[in-house]
């Protein structure tokens, strides 16, 4: 099993150089340099020369990418033009706010996906298993951000129940007064994206189950006089259940994509919404990092997954 | 969140048969399909009808006096947006843009997708696994970020360099499960007779092996198109999707942003966000429809 996973990490590093390679390309291609930021009407266009001289921006370009990754692992991610910080400072504070609000809409998604992809396979074909594949249908189709409109609008603002911007209010003091409010900015948003994210387990668990009913184990059980209630909690779920934990990995592709729609509908401020600020106000380096990082995040993230499946499911261990 | 491996999950029991009478007694058994393909079908009619008696660049002239005028005003049936447009107008030129590009994404995607996927497929072993490597390299990229930095740093940026940006990205779901049933196509003693009377590759391939797949490649395009209406709606939204010249559902509803609007002037965002939630869904729920019926196993009637 450690030689799998070996291989599995040896894949990666590739993919992650051709990532990388790729952004830097494309960050090339952005307009504007690194000293965008500090220009004064007193820099003379000789003095920009030199300076760009300096930093090397005339070498070819797998010199400058060499030099890039160098500073990277160095922990220079440049400056940012829009906020005067360095970008490593900048996105460890909205990181945080992200880490968070993903964590809970999991939590929230397994909580909910977990029962009806139980009961879906359970009670096959009835009129539950029907009404739970009308939403996995209809929560698969439907554009998110729409959803999250009509969310912040009726919940936020009609009824009140919930702030409707921020990650946390400006007036909270004390540990406990932040830790609540931080919870009640996250809450609406998390609900909203958790509701909508369950399609693949939900699928997953029923077929799953279905499948499970039909294996011999499970007559034996039946055989031996195990009773239906027992045959299911003691037997099938715990057969089915274990691969699901492989999807927290996958998860985290749709999570990153998706935090770039519910932040800016909410105003949270995590690193999807500083990758559209940073857009709209041409922060290249800014974006730069957020996209390198959101993809080393989904290679870890697939990673991941791919390890945990082959530890609970010994079948797909390629050798 | 959980999307990424269910397109070969859906297909898993695909049956390479279908015809046009099964079609039509899944559509008599199942209310709500029927229901969905009747109003999907009327508003297409309306949309494409509507637009034909309409002027983008007219209906796109901004006109202060008439900012957020409320519905029912003389000539705003609807309403009138920030800039004084008429909603109406907007919802129907916006909808037809979103199905043409919807459409146009779904056709270039599906043709990228076909191609990769029935190469790959078909000759297997080592050249499918090196096509697999960076299909697998490009499931991990962030889609979505990169599509909005390329549309960001495009000049002369048009409708048409949106859809080829998007097609570019949006294929590879399609290779993947191209890919696994041409696989297993490509094992059947149909294609190895083909073969030992000498025939080419090509024609096995394109003429032979790919007709088998027209049932799967039917119900992808229609479950794709949903979804790429969806994400060009989303990304107009974010305002990285259309020109600002561009009337699009994605615009209208991107109004909401402004807390004012969402709470105040609901009239300028909400019909956008119901018609598209009605097409997608409705789209979604035909493609699944068809899938049913390309599924002996899973027909209702």
């Amino acid at each position: 099993m450690w030689k799998t996973i070996l291989r599995r990490v040896l894949i990666m590093i590739p993919e992650v150089i051709v990532l990388s390679v790729l952004i830097f390309l494309l960050a090339k291609m952005m307009p504007g340099d690194p000293f965008s930021g500090m220009i004064t009407p007193q820099t003379s266009a000789a003095q920009m020369h030199r300076l760009k001289l300096e930093a090397g921006l005339y070498d070819p370009w797998y010199v400058q990418y060499w030099h890039w990754v160098v500073r990277l692992f160095h922990g220079d991610l440049g400056m940012s033009y829009q906020f005067h910080t360095p970008v490593a400072h900048l996105i460890k504070s909205r990181a945080m706010n992200t880490l968070w609000l993903s964590l809970l809409t999991v939590i929230l998604s397994y909580a909910l996906a977990i029962p009806l992809g139980l009961i879906a396979g359970r009670y096959e074909d009835s009129k539950k298993d029907k009404a739970i594949q009308i939403y996995n249908y209809i929560s698969y189709a439907i554009p998110a951000f729409v959803v999250y409109l009509l969310g912040l609008w009726f919940f936020g603002y009609i009824l009140g129940w919930f702030p409707t911007s921020g990650s946390v209010s400006l007036g909270a003091d004390g540990f406990w007064a932040v830790f609540f409010s931080r919870i009640a900015h996250m809450i609406l948003p998390a609900i909203l994206m958790a509701l909508l994210s369950t399609t693949g387990v939900v699928q997953y668990l029923r077929s799953e189950i279905i499948d499970a009913k039909r294996q011999d184990y499970v007559k034996t059980a039946r055989a031996k006089g195990v009773r239906e209630k027992k045959v299911f909690s003691k037997h099938i779920f715990r057969n089915s259940l274990l691969p699901i934990a492989a999807f927290a990995g996958y998860s985290i592709t749709g999570l990153l994509g998706g935090s770039i729609f519910i932040e800016t509908v909410f105003s949270y401020p995590g690193m999807g919404l500083l990758f559209v600020n940073s857009i709209t106000n041409r922060d290249y380096a800014v974006i730069t990092v957020l996209v390198l990082l959101f993809g080393v995040l989904n290679l870890i993230g697939t990673l991941l997954s791919d390890i945990i499946l082959s530890i609970v499911d010994p079948r797909i261990r390629i050798e | 969140m959980f999307k990424r491996k269910s397109k070969e999950e859906k297909f898993k029991d695909v049956q390479a048969t279908s015809n046009l009478t099964v079609i039509a007694r899944e559509f008599a058994q199942d209310k709500f399909a029927l229901g969905a393909l009747i109003a999907l079908s009327t508003l297409i009619v309306v949309i494409f009808g509507g637009s034909l008696f309409l002027n983008t660049s007219k209906v796109m002239e901004v006109s202060i006096m008439d900012q957020y005028n409320v519905p029912g005003t003389p000539g705003f049936l609807l309403g009138a947006d920030q800039s004084g447009r008429s909603v109406l107008s907007e919802l129907i030129l916006g909808a037809r843009n979103s199905l043409v590009i919807g459409f146009a994404v779904t056709v270039l995607m599906e043709v990228i997708g076909i191609i990769y996927g029935t190469v790959a497929g078909y000759y297997g072993g080592r050249v499918d696994n090196l096509m697999m490597r960076f299909l697998d390299f490009m499931l991990t990229l962030p889609t979505l970020m990169i599509i909005i930095v390329i549309v960001t740093i495009i000049p002369h940026y048009s409708m048409w360099t949106f859809i080829l940006v998007m097609g570019a990205f949006y294929w590879v779901g399609t290779a993947r499960l191209i890919r696994s049933k041409a696989l297993s196509e490509a094992k059947k003693d149909y294609i190895s007779a083909s073969k030992t009377s000498g025939s080419s590759d090509l024609k096995i391939m394109f003429k032979e092996l790919l007709p088998n797949l027209s049932s799967i490649i039917i119900v992808d395009s229609v479950l794709s198109l949903a979804g790429n209406i969806g994400i060009e709606v989303g990304l107009t939204f974010l305002g990285f999707g259309l020109p600002d010249n561009v009337p699009s559902l994605g615009t209208l509803i991107g109004y909401a942003t402004d807390p004012d609007t969402l709470t105040g002037r609901p009239w300028v965002w909400v019909p956008a966000s119901l018609l598209i939630l009605v097409i997608c869904v409705g789209i979604s729920y035909i493609g699944n429809v068809l899938r049913r019926t390309a599924d002996a196993r899973q027909r209702l009637g």
